[in-house]
């Protein structure tokens, strides 16, 4: 049965995108598809969804991998249905596939234009929010200017760039914007300027999306769904490495914080609450006992409150580990009532305290940015150098430092070869309750080159691999 | 269940006859969960209309709606069934003198003295219900084991009285505002369902229907400038409620063409936050 191979295959891949799917979900799944008509892909798509992703983080890698598997049967139906034009154009490009790149320019509607015509039709169609053309022309326009070629083992990405350059998208929001201006009878204000705005990013948005899923259909029915979902495939938001991160993960990692540290808080200020139970509550005791006659069956108990921890943050915030400590000080911030006292100093040879920049704000992401363009942390040549920025640190606020203190130290220990100064590490820990060592590197790189995050480690509580979103918040969750 | 969907477009046109909206992901959802008789956990930003797609449910079905609302420290006497000791007292008092020991006891152990609590009361009643347990992530972790058998088997079972199974089976709508995260036992049972904001033809569509007397127009500019609110960095972003709380508003302020000026003096109906509110109104009217 092809669909149950299919089926199978689709889910070996949800799990290797890093899904837990379990066995019970993977039989309703096959359960729900039964009471869901195939033709409606929609219906399909959300019946699996329903059954196999049972977290909303999940949702984007379940989408793609969606798309890979089930989007060539998909459209070849509606397409068929919609009427003549498309189902020419679709014939047209499906000879065009195997002839392979640019060779036919066999006539047809689209054919014969140039790139300006299309760019022009293109910015019409967005102008008017029309979604037909709209996909006919992403159509177009990758099987014109991708230049895709078959077997060539290049990614989505390339294609997709090719395209968009050629159609001169970064320009197109200028162009409607003053195109829209002058059709407008008076002078918009700038409220509906912003709207006008904010509607064409959408429209664009959604033709970008188009090209992405027609070069990612070729692509499939070039080199089959798996090899496809391979590429395709990218880390979970909570398993992005720190240190490797591009500027699309940083975004989605930004966007993980935020529930996350939500989460913690929550859970933390639950566990605080409850747990141990402290002294017999006297007073509740006799009130809960009239109802049995003044017998105390009931026995209440007061809630514990244990001292919240101090919290000194001392991070390298130098080129290779900057984006750790970012995260690692935002989401300090963010639970910072589970502490009694947050204060955070960075460093590169230099340190600085920063504990400043995140009073009084709200904003966390703009504290941070100060931190990044305001602190004095550069002394010699802005190369990390521990072993000078721990003296320093010793100097100026290690008398701070008392038995209620839990000192958190980041980096990857990279020193470039200067003293590394450990004896402040040992006097910190005699003097302060816990010492902990975070280190965004995998651990099988530790102490090799000039790391020396063994000798620090010596002095501390625990040294603790800190890659992703998941080793962060579990340590933070120790923590406290 | 007293009648048996046929088809997602049945369910959504039933929802939108008792104006809720859905979209394809909701009316899937709703239509599976009946079919193949499975709990559905919802979950989203608040004030997307979780709770009100449960309530919309039982109105197109015509079913009691049966309300749990979960908080810290709900046990299985508030969730399930008590024992109602008074009663149970005075039963024996009454007639110390008469009856054996063996027949009170098994008089007090029986029905008449039951308190029945909402997840006993969805499954022992005869008439449809839907079953509505609200901000589940609420209780603590191991609270929710007391859900796990309702949900799996729609059965209790009360050790005196024996089990107690489902006459018909219930529709479960679960929320949840995602505050922490769930026990696999408990999601593995549930359909999931995530609501998200609206995308903003249906958000017009949503203030259409649920506000009267509104404009086509005014629907439509609202619906765009909550998008366009909705895309900045806020601490929270405004919801479907909040939405529509701005559309009366601005239908009992008689607008019925929003400038940024009076956009920007009622936007703290839509917003909650002061930090949030400088910065839409700072990105909506100031002149760049």
């Amino acid at each position: 049965m092809p669909v149950l191979d299919l089926m199978s295959g689709f889910i070996v891949e949800l799990r290797n995108a890093g899904l837990p799917v379990s066995l019970t979900e993977n039989l309703d799944a096959m359960e729900a598809v039964k009471e869901i008509p195939l033709e409606d892909r929609q219906a399909f798509k959300y019946a699996l969804a329903a059954t196999l992703v049972k977290s909303q983080n999940h949702w984007r890698a379940f989408e793609t991998i969606f798309e890979v598997y089930f989007s060539l049967r998909g459209p070849e139906y509606s397409i068929m249905q919609d009427g003549n034009e498309n189902e020419e154009m679709w014939r047209e490009q499906q000879d065009l596939q195997m002839q392979g790149e640019g060779k036919g320019q066999s006539g047809g509607n689209m054919d014969g234009l140039t790139p300006e015509e299309i760019a022009q039709m293109l910015m019409n169609a967005l102008m008017n929010g029309d979604q037909a053309m709209m996909k006919a022309l992403a159509k177009q326009s990758v099987q014109r200017f991708a230049g895709m070629e078959p077997g060539r083992p290049v990614g989505g990405t390339y294609y997709l760039y090719r395209t968009l350059r050629n159609l001169d998208l970064d320009n197109m929001l200028d162009k409607l914007m003053e195109a829209n201006k002058q059709q407008a009878a008076e002078e918009l204000t700038n409220l509906e300027q912003r709207l006008e705005k904010d509607e064409f990013e959408s429209r664009i948005e959604q033709f970008k999306q188009e090209v992405e899923a027609e070069i990612r259909r070729k692509l499939v029915a070039d080199r089959g769904a798996e090899a496809m979902a391979k590429t395709l495939r990218k880390p979970l938001p909570e398993d992005v490495e720190f240190m490797h991160a591009s500027r699309d993960e940083m975004q989605s990692l930004k966007k993980a914080l935020q529930p996350l540290t939500r989460k913690l808080a929550a859970r933390l200020a639950r566990k605080r609450r409850h747990g141990r139970k402290g002294p017999l509550d006297f007073r509740n005791t006799v009130r809960h006992s009239l109802s049995y006659g003044g017998v105390p069956a009931d026995p209440k108990f007061k809630y514990p409150r244990p001292a919240k921890p101090e919290l000194m943050v001392v991070a390298d915030i130098s080129g290779s580990v900057a984006a750790f400590a970012r995260f690692t000080l935002m989401l300090v911030y963010a639970i910072q009532g589970q502490f009694s006292k947050v204060r955070s100093f960075v460093f590169i040879d230099g340190i600085d305290e920063v504990t400043s920049y995140f009073k009084n704000t709200e904003d966390i992401s703009d504290a941070i940015h100060r931190v990044n363009t305001e602190a004095d942390v550069v002394w010699v040549d802005g190369h990390s150098d521990y072993g000078h920025a721990f003296e320093v640190f010793w100097e100026r606020y290690g008398k701070d430092i008392n038995s209620k203190t839990t000192i958190l130290l980041l980096g990857d220990a990279r020193n470039n070869y200067h003293a590394t100064g450990s004896w402040v590490v040992k006097e910190m820990q005699k003097r302060g309750r816990h010492v902990y060592w975070l280190n965004p590197e995998p651990k099988s790189y530790w102490n090799t080159g000039d790391s020396v995050v063994g000798e620090y480690g010596s002095f501390t509580d625990g040294v603790y691999e800190c890659r992703n979103l998941r080793q962060l918040e579990g340590f933070v969750e120790k923590l406290v | 269940m007293s009648k048996s969907f046929e088809s997602v477009q049945e369910v959504r046109d039933g929802l939108k006859k008792v104006n809720y909206l859905a979209d394809d992901g909701i009316a899937s959802v709703v239509y599976l969960a009946q079919r193949l008789g499975k709990p559905i956990l919802v979950e989203g930003p608040a004030g997307t209309g979780k709770t009100q797609l449960a309530k919309s449910v039982a109105e197109m079905l015509n079913a009691r709606l049966i309300r749990l609302q979960c908080y810290e420290g709900l046990d299985e006497s508030k969730a399930l069934y008590e024992w109602n000791y008074k009663k149970q007292l005075l039963r024996i008092q009454a007639d110390k003198s008469s009856d054996s020991w063996s027949e009170v006891h098994d008089d007090i152990f029986s029905d008449e003295f039951l308190l029945t609590r909402p997840l006993l009361e969805a499954i022992s009643s005869t008439d449809p219900v839907v079953l509505l347990i609200d901000e589940v992530d609420r209780v603590e972790i191991e609270t929710e084991a007391l859900l796990l058998e309702i949900l799996s088997e729609y059965q209790v079972s009360i050790p005196e009285l024996g089990t107690i199974t489902a006459k018909q089976i219930p529709m479960v709508f679960l929320t949840s505002n995602n505050t922490r995260e769930l026990s696999e036992a408990l999601k593995r049972r549930c359909l999931f369902l995530h609501i998200d904001y609206p995308d903003m033809d249906r958000e017009k569509e949503i203030v259409l229907t649920k506000v009267e007397g509104i404009t086509e127009n005014l629907a439509d500019q609202i619906a765009r400038i909550v998008r366009s609110i909705r895309q900045l960095d806020l601490k929270k972003a405004p919801s479907v409620s909040e939405t529509l709380d701005w559309a009366r508003t601005l239908i009992l302020l008689g607008i019925d063409h929003i400038d940024a000026q009076e956009a920007k003096d009622t936007l703290h109906i839509l917003l909650k936050y002061q930090t949030d509110i400088a910065k839409a109104a700072k990105e909506l009217s100031v002149d760049k």
